[in-house]
């Protein structure tokens, strides 16, 4: 395995002279391609079909977002971080408000923390099922995306149900939640469980032993721990390289540390691992679903937070585990009603550097696979 | 009573002052304006209600408070924490050696290094080797353009064996660069692209350092605080659609 401090940057204008000229090829594939998951250009270059190098060209969904925090208040940019990660908008939402929280030294009352988790952890599995049938459907399996779908939908049913908005929720406030559960939020919650569950069991049955995803996936864009580790790569994606490793054990924030799940690890780093790794993962969430269901408090869903928000002057950085890896808020404060910076520290854009080394000697068709199996947003790469 | 209508006046213009000095940031003057209003409306009132309690107490400290609180609209305010100096085994085996290159703070609950710009190679060196920080979580920068030295670089450690996060901050001048954290740590490689794209600052050392997220052409680095979304803007229409832009 190369060492990924010593990859040297792609050089596109002269060809290596090692290789016979004639096979080497320099391809772009995107920005507008139906595999690269939103508008990710990838300069490939090949020898016949293998990949000796690719550069990613970012940056075509920047909106410039810390620009836009520094100019809104701390309650106006809530929505905007929703934008990011729009497939799983509750996760920003949650590591936002825990931020701006820990500013202000307020800790959200324990009803408005059970059902952030329920709302997050929920959240988390919609957004692995958008992975997975998404991932499928890039490796030429189409069914599991009209499963995964079609499960989905009750889960934007209940976000729906909760604040009006199925993607970018805009679910929590600083200090809590500005919505009361609505009647029926624990019967849905818990029918969900109960109609899912046999759900998860039939995408495996689809997948997990189907001869084709095992040959697409098994030895496909192997990664080392080690390598993870230094190129900051977190989340499902480091767990299946076998690092133990997730903020909620870690570092737990919101209630967590009430709850009793297991984190699942892979041992070879490669696709397939990273899909089971997943799967158990929806499972699991499942299980802290069950658990925080049952025991939501009764009391308020807002701490006492002042109207007008002003932070004393100081700075934080708080993350917490987005579906997919660790999601950081650095925000300094300079004592006014608007952030002085927020800095997004991004799952998927440090992710997305890892794509070069994993794909290096692989084929070509594999840079797709790859590619889904990262699980990258890249309104949130951009931002 | 005059003490009393003295000492609110004072800050209202500190305050009326800071969106005004914001103001070429912010992307609309229409909706920047509002906000200023919501602004001074509610600082006045916790003013009001904050001030009682001042001459409530003796009488005499009230009156060099007011133009302390004048000439400087921060430092009264924050009842917050503050930060605090950070002590622990790691934090007296390196400032025995550095001394005052370094400050350990501890601020919300969280440890971080305000370390002098020539100390930071050999720090951030020993840090991943010694202390086994092997994860850098995120690199960024802050610009605060009153001051002499511009920019803070920020450094976010996590070490997987010692289950602690801390920072590493350091103070750099306008064309001032840094070396690079890459042959540390390969993720740096594109957080320095995108710090060196927002605000300009260079990485000596980096393997490919150009802009990321911006497209090549760009001119200025948005995320410096005197970079107007505005003019840019304006410009862009200009040139490219050959109209006045409407804003």
């Amino acid at each position: 395995m190369t060492d990924p401090r010593s990859l040297s940057p792609l050089d596109l204008d002269t060809p290596d002279k090692t290789f016979l000229d004639a096979n080497e090829l320099v391809i772009n594939m995107g920005p507008q391609h139906p595999a690269t998951h939103g508008v990710l250009r990838v300069i490939l270059r090949l020898d016949g079909e293998k990949v000796l190098g690719l550069e990613c060209v970012i940056g075509y969904l920047h909106r410039g977002v810390e620009k836009i925090a520094e100019n809104r208040t701390y309650t106006m940019f809530n929505p905007y971080v929703d934008r990011m990660d729009y497939v799983a908008a509750v996760s920003n939402g949650l590591g936002y408000c825990e931020a701006v929280e820990r500013l202000l030294s307020v800790e959200a009352p324990p009803r408005a923390q059970y059902i952030r988790v329920i709302l997050t952890e929920l959240n988390r599995i919609a957004s692995h099922q958008l992975w997975l049938g998404t991932h499928a459907l890039d490796i030429g399996a189409i069914t599991p995306l009209f499963y995964t779908f079609r499960d989905r939908e009750e889960i934007l049913k209940i976000f729906e149900k909760y604040c009006g908005a199925r993607l970018t929720t805009h679910a929590f406030r600083i200090g809590g939640l500005q919505y009361e559960a609505y009647d029926g939020f624990e019967r849905d919650v818990k029918n969900f469980v109960s109609f899912v569950k046999p759900k998860i069991d039939e995408y495996e049955e689809l997948l997990t032993t189907n001869r084709i995803w095992l040959e697409r996936t098994k030895g496909v864009g192997v990664i080392s721990g080690k390598d993870c580790i230094a190129l900051g790569v977190t989340g499902p994606v480091l767990r299946a390289s076998g690092v133990k490793w997730d903020i909620r054990k870690a570092q737990p924030y919101a209630n967590y540390k009430n709850f009793d799940f297991e984190i699942p690890t892979g041992e070879n780093g490669d696709t397939y691992d990273r899909y089971i790794v997943r799967m158990i993962e929806m499972r699991q969430s499942l299980r802290i679903i069950e658990q925080a269901v049952e025991g939501i408090p009764e009391g308020p869903i807002m701490a006492k937070v002042p109207k007008v928000m002003k932070p004393p002057v100081g700075e934080v950085y708080h993350s917490i585990e987005a579906p997919k890896g660790e999601l950081g808020y650095f925000i300094v404060s300079d004592g006014s009603t608007q952030p002085y910076r927020v800095r997004v520290r991004p799952p998927s854009f440090v992710n997305l550097q890892a794509l070069d080394l994993m794909c290096r000697d692989q084929l070509v068709a594999d840079v797709i696979a790859v590619i889904g199996t990262l699980d990258i947003v890249l309104g949130e790469v951009d931002r | 009573m005059p003490d009393e209508i003295k000492s609110p006046p004072p800050p209202p213009p500190p305050e009326n002052e800071k969106p005004t000095a914001d103001k070429p940031a912010t992307p609309g003057g229409v909706k920047s304006t509002p906000s200023g209003s919501v602004q001074s409306q509610t600082t006045t009132t916790p003013t009001e209600t904050s001030t009682p309690p001042k001459p409530a107490a003796p009488a005499t400290p009230a009156k060099p408070a007011a133009p302390a609180a004048a000439g400087h609209p921060a430092p009264p305010k924050p009842a917050g924490p503050v930060p605090t100096p950070w002590d622990s085994p790691l934090v007296a085996k390196y400032k025995r050696e550095y001394g005052s290159g370094i400050n350990p703070l501890t601020h919300l609950g969280q440890n971080y290094f305000e370390v002098d710009r020539s100390l930071i190679p050999e720090i951030l060196q020993l840090l991943r080797d010694d202390e086994k920080f092997d994860y850098c979580v995120d690199l960024t920068a802050v610009h605060y353009p009153k001051r002499e030295r511009q920019f803070d670089v920020v450094w976010v450690l996590y070490s997987f064996s010692r289950n602690e996060r801390i920072r590493v901050k350091t103070q750099i001048a306008d064309g001032e660069s840094l070396p690079s954290s890459v042959p540390l740590w390969a993720t740096c490689n594109w957080l320095e692209r995108e710090v060196y794209d927002m605000f300009g600052i260079k990485f000596d050392g980096h393997p490919d350092l150009k802009r990321i997220l911006l497209p090549d052409g760009w001119k200025g680095f948005p995320l410096r605080k005197d970079y107007g979304i505005l003019q840019q803007d304006n410009e862009w229409v200009q040139i490219n659609l050959g109209i006045e832009s409407g804003q």
